[in-house]
């Protein structure tokens, strides 16, 4: 499809068109029939059960990442997806509100003020860093700001392992402000008109209304004067200011928004951790964010909330061989499904795939009678038991395969017709040795590796995100 | 005094590699305004590919080949893979995007630099690998300059990074290649008109500069003997700043940023404090870019319509 003379408007319509052909047409329509708000609620109160569902205070938890993630995906939104500006220092705000909520909280300067007060004082705060970080904003465009914003994250880090022995020509010795690689613990609990978050079911549903309200807020934001400016500025900056546009009003406003947003998020965390540290806020993070955003679709509210879930709550799948090997597989499978056509090339590929994996397992398992099968798990790692060829030193032979498989994965993307056939049964077989050898041990690698991949390949195939509007350049 | 001179030798070791890193992101963002944030991963992996050769030929202790000729071949190996990495990050991440909005190139390039940093803690774990320079080519080996002596890594080091900048010069002003460049640079659709093939031109830009990244590895494993996954992101960091320090897209820039900024952190961790040298350099890549975003050699750039 040429995108090229096509505008939002049109590409929307045509994604409406889209939904009402094929097999999940009906579905399709009666999802987008209901109002967003309602689907927005019915989710929300799913997710309100959840606490309810489980006794495991680890699922609650994971919830509480899921919240702060979404806090953090729908204040860089507005940076980044709204008025499309670059900023990559965002992780420092966060950074910023969780050590500011730490330092009023905590015995590391022996002030312990209301988390009224606090959470005031950091949202202020923020924001104003925001406007202060978004200065250079007026004077630089695109790639220099991100540069900008990228080292002031860094400085942010930098500050929080080092400002810990300032010497201050009013103090004695060296001033103990960020407690160093150490951090500060021993936050106070957060505490509203006399009640006191104590577990982790109570901030679950304290994040619960805070992203609930942020999401209302920033819908209704969307179609507003504002809004509808943040986009103009995005989609053009010059044709922006050619309207009449306050440009620079409105980025500062952007990154205040976001900064705040942010800073909130991390006084939320610190409460949450009861200490921060520098670590807790490196590039990671904003990686993660990142990927969160981009996933989902910049710009589109459902899209982000959805993004951060999904990056959210992966990388916990991941920690469970069991799981992990069900999501590996589910995509790969579900990918095939949805790029081979006719159904006989699949077949064809799959059969090959199992076929292959067999004898190439027999042959293994013949020459080298005594190395070890799949790491232990449940049903699905016994069959794969069978399956996955088992040679000796399965590290080394694990990563030899992972360096051939990334050229061959890139290589049978430029492969049409019979030739991607042939190919893949290989390719996949290669893949799912690599996957059990090494990528199922590893989930922490794995998390990075997919990540990265993710921002990556929904560059180049799906830019706008699973549920952004497609953008387009006029010419 | 002589601590003086000392930390100068130092500073120019590490400007010179600086240097070499931030000459290709200039040469990229000449040629394509692309911010490659994978380039200091590409860096990283010339410096595992030389620990590579290294460790094939038996260690720095015990090598089968002699310093003279294992020391070339690291170069030359890391050179060459480095190349062929960029070409393929170009190939596969950032040539689909060419006509994108400018932002997802650039998320693609984040992207690739995330996922070379994970594919290399796969496959060399955490732990930090060593060169073992001094037993390959002792320190006591060197040049008596008065009072100090300058080992003969540093001057490798040093004589290397000049010979392939000069090589880089020569290259871009004086062969076909390099007039091809400049003429993408200047407009690559005018260019592609003119019946130069600038997806080639491109390609050729990443191989030229991952070359000297990979130079650049392998200069810092025999200066610095440590070689990990994350020293491509602060190297990166740096040689960015040094590129725009320099003027990002001008090539004498790039050379000068770099050695500016490995003086300036060579000498704030030798007279202020070495926990603060990495916060002097973003201190002064954030204050030229507020005060003069082109750089000191760059031209302001201008938004055409």
């Amino acid at each position: 499809m040429t995108k090229i003379g096509t505008d939002e408007w049109v590409a929307q319509v045509g994604e409406r068109t889209e939904a009402y052909r094929g097999l999940t047409a009906p579905v399709r329509r009666t999802w987008n029939g209901i109002p967003l708000g309602w689907r927005f609620a019915a989710a929300m109160l799913l997710v309100a059960l959840l606490p309810v569902a489980t006794d495991s205070s680890y699922v609650v938890r994971v919830g509480v990442n899921a919240f702060l993630f979404g806090l953090l995906a729908l204040g860089l939104n507005v940076v980044v997806g709204y008025a499309g500006l670059l900023d990559l220092g965002y992780i420092a705000f966060y950074g910023f509100g969780a050590y500011t909520y730490a330092l009023l909280s905590s015995d590391q300067i022996g002030v312990h003020l209301p988390a009224e007060l606090t959470l005031i004082v950091v949202v202020a705060l923020t924001a104003g860093l925001g406007y202060v970080l978004g200065l250079p904003s007026r004077r630089l465009l695109g790639d220099y700001l991100a540069i900008v914003t990228l080292f002031f994250g860094q400085v942010f880090v930098q500050l929080a392992i080092h400002l810990d022995r300032l010497s201050l020509p009013w103090a004695d010795g060296p001033v103990n402000v960020t407690g160093g690689p150490n951090g500060i613990v021993g936050i106070d609990p957060i505490r509203l008109v006399g009640v006191t978050f104590s577990s982790v079911t109570d901030y679950f549903y304290l994040l619960l209304v805070a992203f609930v309200a942020l999401a209302v807020g920033l819908h209704r934001l969307t179609a507003s004067r504002t809004g509808r400016a943040w986009r103009a500025l995005r989609e053009d900056p010059l044709a922006a200011e050619q309207m009449g546009l306050p440009v620079n009003r409105l980025k500062l406003l952007a990154f205040a928004v976001g900064g705040a947003v942010a800073g909130f998020a991390g006084a939320v965390f610190a409460a949450v951790q009861v200490g921060v540290f520098p670590q807790n806020f490196e590039t990671l993070l904003l990686i993660m964010i990142y990927a969160a955003v981009i996933l989902g679709g910049a710009g589109s509210l459902p899209g982000v909330a959805i993004g951060a879930a999904v990056i959210a709550v992966f990388p916990e799948v991941l920690r469970t061989p069991d799981y992990a090997r069900l999501i590996f597989y589910g995509v790969v499978l579900g990918g095939l499904v949805a790029l081979l056509r006719p159904w006989s090339r699949l077949a064809a590929v799959l059969a090959g795939t199992v076929v292959l994996g067999f004898v190439v397992r027999f042959a293994t398992a013949a020459a080298w009678p005594d190395a070890a099968a799949v790491a232990p798990g449940g049903l699905v790692a016994r069959a794969l038991g069978a399956w996955v060829a088992t040679p000796p030193n399965a590290t080394t032979v694990g990563n030899v395969a992972f360096v051939l498989l990334v050229p061959a994965v890139l290589a049978v993307t430029r492969l049409r017709g019979p030739a991607r056939t042939w190919a893949l049964p290989t390719v996949l077989y290669l893949a799912a040795f690599v996957w059990e050898t090494r990528l199922v041990a590893e989930p922490s690698v794995t998390r990075q590796l997919v990540l990265g991949a993710i921002l990556v390949v929904m560059m180049t195939a799906r830019p706008q995100g699973l549920l952004g509007t497609p953008r387009v350049e006029m010419l | 005094m002589e601590f003086f001179v000392q930390q100068l030798v130092n500073g120019l070791t590490l400007g010179s590699v600086y240097a070499l890193i931030a000459l290709g992101y200039s040469m990229v963002y000449g040629i394509l305004k692309l911010l490659n944030f994978a380039h200091g991963e590409v860096y990283m992996v010339g410096a595992f590919i030389g620990y590579g050769v290294l460790t094939m030929a038996g260690g720095a202790a015990d090598p089968v080949l002699p310093a003279a000729v294992l020391v070339p071949l690291m170069f030359l190996a890391a050179m060459i893979g480095s190349g062929l990495l960029g070409v393929a990050i170009e190939r596969f991440a950032y040539r689909p995007l060419r006509d994108a909005p400018r932002i997802a190139p650039l998320i693609s390039a984040v992207g690739v630099s995330f996922f070379l940093q994970a594919a290399a803690l796969l496959l060399f774990t955490a732990r930090i690998r060593n060169y073992d320079t001094p037993e390959l080519i002792p320190f006591s080996v060197g040049v008596e300059v008065g009072p100090l002596r300058i080992s003969l890594v540093r001057i490798l080091v040093i004589v290397t990074a000049v010979v392939l900048m000069v090589a880089l010069t020569l290259l871009v002003s004086r062969t076909r290649l390099g007039k091809a460049m400049r003429a993408t640079a200047y407009d690559r659709e005018a260019a592609a008109m003119m019946g130069i093939d600038t997806d080639r031109v491109i390609a050729a830009t990443f191989f030229i500069g991952s070359v000297l990244a990979g130079a650049a590895g392998v200069m810092i494993g025999l200066v610095f003997s440590r070689v990990f996954h994350f020293m491509g992101f602060l190297a990166g960091l740096k040689g960015f700043t040094a590129a725009v320090v320099g003027g990002i897209g001008n090539i004498p820039g790039a050379m000068v940023g770099g050695l500016l900024i490995g003086l300036a952190e060579a000498y704030a961790a030798a007279y202020l404090s070495s926990r603060f040298s990495e916060l002097v350099v973003f201190t002064i890549l954030i204050g030229v870019m507020l005060v003069r975003p082109s750089g000191l050699f760059g031209t302001p750039a201008l938004q055409k319509v």
